[in-house]
């Protein structure tokens, strides 16, 4: 099958990635490629087959409910592009 | 190689005194100098660190574990403190990590010295080591053509002699793959084998950690360091380590080895073909008794895992969004212009494809369709393994169709690209531990042989490989042009 040019723009504002719009066809061309060989998936029957989210199908382990002190938001926001008292900073969002 | 050249004999004769860890690391140093400029294999050199870590072990004041004074590259999706880890890609070329991967972290604590780390695909996504951020690496045995990817930069680098051992993460065959095409061997883990802790995600139901060395006996020591249970991934699993180096006997004597005859159908290149069947005559030949076995599912391999690994990937790397780390674009006019534009420029264009592919597949309307669907099939090839290994103790076959390409040659046609991960993919896809030991060559090229085993039976693994370089030598080959004063 192959994606139209807005379908490729919804991905792409899905994933938040900014998209040149001369190159929305090229991308559809590419991403159309890439799904067709997902056809053959179509064709198997998997009827009863429970889906695996795993390869060694294990419940998540459990630890015991401590308070643990992080003491690393110094060093973590050290390398951030803008912090302030603390805070990242972002475009405001409520004028 | 004979086994005075290997890292057992290193670590003792630095243990007696013959040689110091400076003087080891110096001589590393000293041909990554010499040689990185034409290969690209690293992306940064951490000369002061390992000389500090070196010194640290021959003053006494490091850990004096098992691999003591060892230098080793480490591919530049672990995080290490301090040290910049860029993942191959332009969004994290400022990133310094602020914190050791625990992978890094374990091998430190056994006395490891860090010489660099290794270029790799961007995100890990890439099977040639074209995507980085920081150019191609080139294969020593020729340097027109791929070393193969993700973790390219650490099997070329091991390849011609940078270092001893390097690590690297498989996700579909990103070190089985290029430990082929640069003619090392490497290994992957079963899946939650090693943490995952600081180790850039790219597919987390996939991506396992592992390494790459001039023989398995080399792997075995490196490995053993590595693996283990870590509080802080919680898919690490809870299981002793066993001590993989001391297990290898050499003895293979009424194996029971399974050939996949969907890995020999068409498309095998032939000089590959004959190798593969050579290695496979001389595992018989060893005591190895040959089955062949049947993985009907082999061909839904490459759909499902371009499914599954583009659907987890989109969702890990949301993360990045210029807020916390990373590329932020410069005057962001609102939230999502600094969204979409620091992605845009932050990730390279295999990256962006396959987010969006994972953002296309989890999308309403066809998440059943393709990524429960995908799951499905997944299920239906980890069963196929489960059969197989019900009757025989390993599988061997090829890791790869065809020897390395040329530069270039894939690159606008990722289809081309992901078809050539088909008979690496399904083992990562069921979570088994992985091999590649070298096998032979093709017009120059080497070819390596896969080895895959059950769930946690990397010994298994390893001591089938090391009766194999007992009885071969294609492990000791070197790439032409760094022979010369390879060992310290």
């Amino acid at each position: 099958m192959s994606l139209t040019d807005d379908q490729v723009r919804n991905v792409a504002r899905l994933a938040r990635l900014g998209l040149d719009d001369a190159r929305v066809a090229e991308h559809a061309g590419e991403l159309s490629n890439i799904i067709d060989v997902f056809e053959s998936l179509a064709q198997v029957d998997t009827d009863g087959v429970e889906p695996m989210a795993h390869p060694l199908d294990l419940t998540a382990r459990l630890r015991p409910d401590e308070a643990v002190p992080v003491t690393t938001r110094d060093a973590f926001q050290a390398i951030a592009p803008a912090v302030a008292d603390g805070v990242y900073l972002v475009p405001k969002v409520i004028e | 190689m004979t086994a005075e050249d290997g890292i057992r004999s290193l670590v003792a004769r630095r243990a007696a005194g013959e040689i110091s860890a400076a003087e080891i690391a110096a001589h590393y140093l000293e041909r990554i100098e010499r040689h990185d400029g034409d290969l690209n294999t690293l992306i940064s050199v951490c000369a002061e660190r390992a000389r500090a870590q070196a010194e640290a072990v021959d003053a006494g004041t490091a850990a004096d574990g098992p691999l003591a004074g060892l230098p080793l590259i480490h591919k530049d999706i672990f995080c290490t403190e301090g040290v910049n880890t860029s993942c191959g890609s332009r969004m994290l070329d400022n990133f310094i990590a602020p914190y050791d991967a625990t992978a890094v972290a374990r091998l430190a604590a056994a006395g490891a010295v860090t010489l660099g780390k290794a270029n790799m695909d961007e995100f890990a996504m890439g099977s040639s080591n074209e995507t980085s951020y920081y150019g191609p690496v080139r294969n020593p045995w020729n340097r027109d053509y791929v070393p193969g990817g993700s973790s390219g930069g650490s099997a070329a680098a091991v390849a011609a002699g940078l270092a001893p051992a390097a690590t690297g993460t498989d996700t579909g065959g990103s070190i089985r793959q290029p430990a082929a095409l640069c003619g090392v061997t490497g290994i992957k883990p079963t899946y939650g084998r090693v943490s995952r802790y600081g180790m850039i995600a790219f597919a987390s139901s996939l991506d396992q950690g592992g390494c790459f060395a001039r023989s398995a006996e080399d792997c075995a020591h490196v490995l053993g360091a590595m693996a283990g249970f870590d509080a802080r991934d919680s898919t690490c699993v809870e299981r002793d380590v066993p001590d993989y180096a001391a297990a290898l006997d050499g003895d293979i004597r009424g194996l029971r080895i399974g050939l996949p005859k969907q890995y020999f159908a068409d498309g095998l290149e032939a000089g590959s073909r004959a190798a593969i069947d050579r290695a496979i005559a001389e595992l018989e030949g060893l005591g190895a008794e040959l089955v062949e076995i049947d993985l009907p599912h082999t061909d839904l391999a490459v759909s499902t895992y371009y499914v599954i690994a583009p659907a987890e990937a989109s969702s890990n790397l949301a993360r990045y969004d210029g807020v916390r780390y990373g590329h932020r674009c410069a005057d962001p006019v609102d939230l999502d212009d600094l969204y979409s534009r620091s992605r845009a420029e932050g990730f390279g264009r295999e990256v962006q494809r396959r987010i969006m592919i994972g953002a296309y597949v989890l999308s309403a309307g066809y998440y059943d369709a393709y990524y429960v669907k995908a799951q499905q099939t997944r299920r239906l090839i980890a069963d196929d393994f489960t059969r197989a290994f019900a009757d025989v103790d390993l599988i061997a076959g090829p890791v790869t169709q065809a020897p390395a390409f040329r530069l270039g040659e894939k690159l606008d046609d990722p289809v081309s690209m992901y078809l050539n991960d088909v008979y690496t993919l399904p083992a990562s896809l069921a979570g088994l531990p992985g091999m590649s030991v070298p096998a032979g060559f093709v017009e120059g090229l080497p070819v390596g042989l896969q080895l895959l085993a059950p769930w946690f039976e990397e010994g298994r693994l390893l001591n089938a490989a090391h009766a194999f370089q007992q009885a071969t030598d294609w492990h000791t080959r070197r790439p032409p042009g760094y022979e010369s004063q390879e060992t310290p």
